[in-house]
């Protein structure tokens, strides 16, 4: 009897036996095939892995050495607050060297070296162009801060987003019937004979044209350039509003050229601040740019009435009440564009969060996630103002800042409202394939 | 803006490109007809005598014009000591070998660049001009500034004239251009004649940086135009020909700054390409070159 009882206990622990390696076994199986139901335990402590991708050289440095400055901000605030879904982010930034072919080549890093979970980035226009096409078929979400229209066009693919910064047509449209009214109707644009030059010609001709106004002559000038006294006599002696828009290592000698050809006797000037970002205006020669106006994305000089998430959002990149450095006052920062890469950052956590995201397999979860968005509220993660996002272009639609030079210093005398800016969408990414 | 006025603001326009090109490709113009090395690095030494420009006017707080003059010295020096050393270390070891030395140079341009952005960054760096005038033409302001600019570049110049015509040190540079051999044979260090031209070519380049960087800022990136444009010079005018290269230097500056004005200046990349193609095919030697030296 005892035997008996001893082999059925025996049996019994035997089969429990079983039944725990095999649930075990089962548990083994699917926490390998399916991670996500196992988050935390599974990856806690691996960090989340951004690939950035920054002008740290060529034409476009100034903007990336901002850029980068930004976002390691943003992403010391973030991982001090718990990172995204409880892990830590890690921004692995490369140099695309402000070139369209080397940029391709780091989005392929990202994906392929670095294995990033997605990547973040770059300014000029011409190197998002040509690094989409490469994101889009390693199938790597790229968020841009380049401010150009190429991702609301609709003609890049659906891993290309811009929720951070309004694109060059909403901003030119929102602000086209202020220029209309306050500073003239005959226009003359300079601008950059490059993607995001051509955007401004494009979009501003036809915004001005349905304000009654026309434009008079279009001067293109290679990004490149260093000597641009040559093209001003283009300028038409009944210009009434100069628009210029320039980027470049040139920019300064470009606005201080612009001063000495007009001398005392200048039209209106209205300028995108692109054409002074991270210059003093201070500098000498640029005493002429008294009285003129500037687009601006964020106001660069403090207002009186900053609001705490400005104030806040200085303080952590380390920025002054002039837009410039904290510890060097003559580096001034590219405040009009780099908020971008600040906003940017906590939408990605925003979207991760929402959709559990937890490796690169939940990537198509993360497009939909983004595409999920809407709004974006003034916030301490959107200090340069509240936000519609557009999930079929995936573009973001803000406010903009007129500012008018007075006392070597910007003040804002304008600002649009969202609605200004927004226009019928080009395109539908979200019909796309993932 | 009605034609006269145009042409007026084109040529000036030209004349400041004319004057800074003929001191950078009589630089190289110089290397060549001496050395008989192609210095594809001297577009360097032109950027780095305008970095070395900013790094020298910061020193000076208050009035641009003493850091400018402190400039226009120390800066050209420095970059000829340093070119005089690349001659020593590197042109020398590979024997002015043709091929070897583009190589090197190659070799040298990157080094330098890098060296520069590493160290001094990849920003554009404002200079301020040592004085500001404005010239106001009823039709449009000029920068006082530019027309010094023509002024100095002239007068250096004619100092280069009268070094290489009148003096010793021009005889023995002429001499060891003319024949090396029977240079050598007469007693006349060629090698050491070899580091002088070297860094003069370079120190002239970077003279020409200096006065052009309160125009234009320097930046580590700006030595590929100035480069380009005086391979054309001294293409056009012959190589190793100073009178050729001051003719086509004056040639190019003048139609790039006029055919930019009136046209755009791709037109005039173009026309100044074209050039120094129908220069290749019909008068190989340049306008100014002889068969017989080269």
């Amino acid at each position: 009897m005892s035997k008996k009882i001893h082999k059925q206990i025996h049996q019994q622990d035997r089969r429990r036996t079983i039944k725990t390696l095999g649930v075990a076994a089962g548990v083994g199986l699917v926490s390998k095939y399916s991670p996500s139901l196992f988050p935390r335990a599974y990856a806690a402590s691996e960090p989340i892995k951004i690939g950035a991708q920054f002008h740290r050289t060529g034409i476009g440095a100034s903007y990336g050495r901002w850029y980068e400055r930004t976002a390691a901000a943003a992403v010391k605030l973030i991982n001090d607050e718990g990172g995204i879904n409880g892990r830590p982010i890690e921004l692995i930034v490369e140099d695309d060297g402000t070139d369209p072919k080397r940029g391709a080549e780091v989005v392929e890093k990202f994906a392929t070296q670095h294995k990033v979970d997605v990547a973040y980035g770059t300014l000029f226009s011409h190197v998002v162009i040509g690094s989409s096409p490469r994101a889009g078929e390693l199938k790597l979400p790229y968020i841009v801060v380049s401010e150009g229209h190429h991702v609301a066009s609709g003609k890049l693919n659906r891993y290309v987003f811009q929720p951070g910064i309004t694109d060059v047509k909403s901003q030119v449209i929102s602000m086209a019937p202020w220029v209309a009214g306050n500073l003239g109707k005959k226009v003359t644009m300079i601008f950059p004979d490059f993607a995001f030059g051509h955007d401004h010609r494009d979009y501003f001709s036809t915004a001005i044209a349905q304000q009654g106004g026309e434009v008079l002559e279009l001067i293109a000038i290679p990004p490149t350039e260093t000597s641009f006294t040559r093209y001003f006599p283009r300028v038409p002696k009944d210009t009434e509003v100069l628009y210029h828009v320039m980027v470049g290592p040139g920019v300064l000698t470009f606005v201080k050229e612009m001063g000495q050809h007009f001398g005392s006797k200048r039209p209106e000037i209205f300028g995108f601040i692109d054409s002074l970002e991270a210059v003093d205006l201070a500098t000498p020669q640029l005493e002429f740019l008294e009285g003129t106006y500037f687009w601006e994305g964020n106001p660069r000089y403090a207002q009186a009435n900053q609001t705490e998430y400005d104030k806040f959002f200085r303080a952590a990149v380390g920025v002054d009440g002039n837009g410039a450095s904290l510890s060097d006052p003559k580096d001034v920062s590219t405040y009009a564009h780099m908020f971008g890469c600040w906003e940017t950052l906590f939408i990605i956590k925003q979207a991760m969060e929402a959709c559990g995201y937890n490796s690169a397999a939940d990537r198509p979860a993360f497009i939909e996630a983004m595409e999920a968005l809407t709004t974006f509220e003034e916030s301490r993660n959107h200090p340069q103002g509240s936000k519609v996002f557009n999930p079929q272009i995936h573009q973001s639609f803000g406010h903009q800042y007129i500012s008018k030079v007075e006392g070597q210093r910007l003040n804002v005398v304008q600002k649009t409202s969202i609605e200004d800016g927004m226009y019928e969408p080009e395109g539908d990414y979200t019909k796309m394939a993932l | 803006m009605d034609f006269g006025p145009f042409l007026f603001l084109a040529t000036l326009e030209g004349l400041v490109q004319a004057a800074v090109l003929c001191l950078i490709a009589l630089g190289l113009s110089l290397v060549f007809g001496v050395m008989r090395v192609v210095n594809v690095a001297h577009g360097e030494f032109y950027m780095l005598g305008a970095v070395l420009a900013w790094w020298i006017t910061g020193w000076f707080a208050g009035n641009p014009a003493i850091g400018f003059v402190a400039a226009i010295i120390i800066g050209p020096l420095l970059v000829g000591v340093i070119a005089y050393f690349v001659e020593r270390l590197i042109l020398r070891k590979v024997e002015y070998d043709p091929e070897a030395t583009i190589v090197a140079t190659i070799g040298i341009l990157y080094i330098v660049q890098q060296l520069v952005l590493i160290t001094f960054g990849p920003d554009a760096r404002p200079v301020d001009t040592p004085f500001y005038f404005l010239i106001e033409f009823p039709w449009f302001g000029y920068s006082g500034y530019k027309l010094l600019v023509i002024c100095a570049a002239i007068m250096l110049l004619l100092a280069v004239w009268y070094v290489i015509t009148r003096t010793r040190l021009g005889l023995v540079m002429r001499a060891t251009q003319y024949d090396r051999e029977t240079a050598q044979n007469f007693g006349i260090a060629v090698n050491q004649v070899y580091a002088i031209v070297f860094a003069t070519g370079a120190g002239l380049a970077a003279v020409a940086a200096v006065l052009i960087v309160p125009i234009q800022q320097a930046h580590y990136l700006m030595g590929r135009d100035p480069l380009l444009l005086s391979f054309i010079v001294v293409i056009i005018g012959g190589l190793g020909s100073i009178r050729g290269t001051l003719v086509a230097a004056l040639i190019i500056g003048l139609s790039d700054g006029i055919i930019s004005v009136f046209f755009s200046p791709t037109l005039a990349k173009m026309v100044s390409t074209l050039l120094v193609a129908m220069v290749l095919v019909f008068k190989p030697e340049g306008l100014f070159g002889s068969r017989s030296q080269l």
